[in-house]
């Protein structure tokens, strides 16, 4: 069995452990709504005011409700004793984690993104923006699980875990943030965005190179 | 053949054991004793390749552990504290999804089998949070003996086992070793009578690890 087929095994195993424990899937997805159903309350009613603060609400809540679910990455394996059996698997660490990265884009990010633009209507969001909205969050939420992952490993087992690794991934994820919003903002204000989604996808690309690698140094001496 | 070269192992700052050689040849049990805190799961993990060692060497088949690298993992099964079971799948997910992660695609009707080997049959597709501490146990000894590996590293196997699961795991690791493996186990019970050639090791606080030879294997 090749390297590509133990990347699809981890895959499955992962997304059919998501789907037997699927409330949890739902609560990110609620966080979610529920974040930005909240704002135009707070904000008031008035469209143009809803119109400006709507992309960047959307990211930073699409953005938040990934976050809250980073610490599910690893946790799960570690407490039960399988992460040490994943790691002793005879193929690179890196592949491990790289499949279990996938699949926790695959079960927590995609449904965000393709739920965004529901929520995009609370906002009086245009056709367009909502497409960029989606694009930006489709390419730009990789790299909330890459570099996320790499927080989740390095904190993992550790008292108050959830909470550093908030604190250690939210300021580096600051330029997803910019990009991701500013690419929808490009498009409202007349322009294609597409500067700001190559930018967002060079940076997926990276991180998404390099995650998994770094990951799984630090998952070793989250073991150890 | 096993050898182990002057390894040492710290926690916190503080030495766990230093100086630890042995060698281990097929057929050859290891029971590692000592009080608790005295570093037998670190060893054990050292053994199973997850922590590094700062000091010394280990070595199967006369290649080192950094040389034999990712492969490591199909040369051995490391049983810890924990089950390495998912609570929300079936023993018979568990050994499926478990052999196809170390690349074996076990058939649904041999998985059974082994299942049934560990008394398991009757509760093979009930989610293994249902199951009791000893079944749990007994769904993980099922990877053991579903996928043949020479070396057999487990942290207190025994625990939470029935009587009967006392016996018949000493039998299976009987067979193992009869069958040309090595098997290296932390116990604080005796071991059982049917495993043969065991040796003992004897982990000592703070700084001394003697063992007490009884093979062919020498400090």
């Amino acid at each position: 069995m090749g390297v590509l087929s133990f990347f699809a095994s981890v895959l499955e195993r992962d997304v059919l452990l998501a789907w037997r424990q699927r409330g949890d899937v739902l609560l990110g997805l609620m966080f979610f709504m529920l974040v930005a159903t909240l704002f135009p309350l707070a904000v008031g009613p008035e469209p143009n005011g809803l119109l400006r603060i709507g992309p960047g609400v959307l990211w930073v809540a699409a953005l938040l409700a990934n976050l809250l679910a980073l610490p599910r990455l690893f946790h799960g394996d570690w407490i039960d004793g399988s992460l040490e059996q994943l790691l002793l698997a005879p193929y690179p660490p890196s592949m491990m984690v790289a499949a279990k990265f996938a699949a926790h884009w695959l079960v927590t990010s995609l449904p965000l993104a393709l739920a965004a633009p529901l929520l995009a209507i609370q906002y009086g969001l245009p056709l367009a923006q909502c497409l960029m909205l989606v694009a930006s969050l489709l390419v730009g939420t990789p790299i909330i699980t890459a570099l996320g992952g790499i927080g989740a490993a390095l904190t993992l087992g550790l008292r108050q875990g959830e909470v550093l690794l908030a604190l250690l991934v939210l300021p580096l994820l600051a330029p997803v943030l910019i990009f991701g919003s500013g690419a929808v903002g490009a498009v409202a204000a007349g322009q294609s965005g597409m500067a700001e989604l190559s930018l967002l996808a060079a940076m997926a690309c990276t991180s998404v190179f390099f995650a998994p690698w770094l990951a799984a140094k630090a998952l070793r001496l989250a073991i150890e | 053949m096993l050898q182990v070269q002057n390894l040492a192992a710290a926690r916190g700052g503080r030495v766990l054991f230093s100086g630890l050689s042995f060698t281990l040849l097929a057929g050859q049990c290891l029971h590692v004793q000592g009080a608790n805190g005295v570093g037998k799961t670190s060893l054990l993990k050292m053994l199973a390749g997850l922590s590094p060692s700062p000091v010394g060497r280990v070595s199967w088949q006369d290649k080192s552990y950094a040389e034999w690298g990712d492969d490591l993992g199909a040369q051995l099964h490391y049983l810890g504290h924990r089950d390495a079971l998912k609570d929300t799948l079936s023993p018979l997910e568990n050994l499926l999804i478990g052999a196809r992660l170390h690349g074996v695609r076990l058939t649904e009707h041999t998985a059974l089998q082994v299942l049934q080997r560990v008394g398991l049959a009757c509760h093979a597709d009930l989610p293994v949070r249902q199951l009791s501490q000893g079944q749990k146990r007994r769904a993980t000894l099922a990877r053991c003996l579903a996928l043949p590996r020479p070396i057999w590293i487990m942290d207190e196997p025994w625990v939470g086992l029935d009587l009967a699961g006392q016996a018949e795991l000493g039998a299976w690791i009987a067979a193992h070793l009869n069958s040309g493996g090595i098997a290296i186990l932390t116990s604080h019970q005796l071991l059982p009578e049917q495993i043969p050639s065991v040796s003992i090791l004897a982990l000592h606080a703070p700084n001394a690890a003697t063992a007490v030879p009884e093979a062919a294997w020498a400090c």
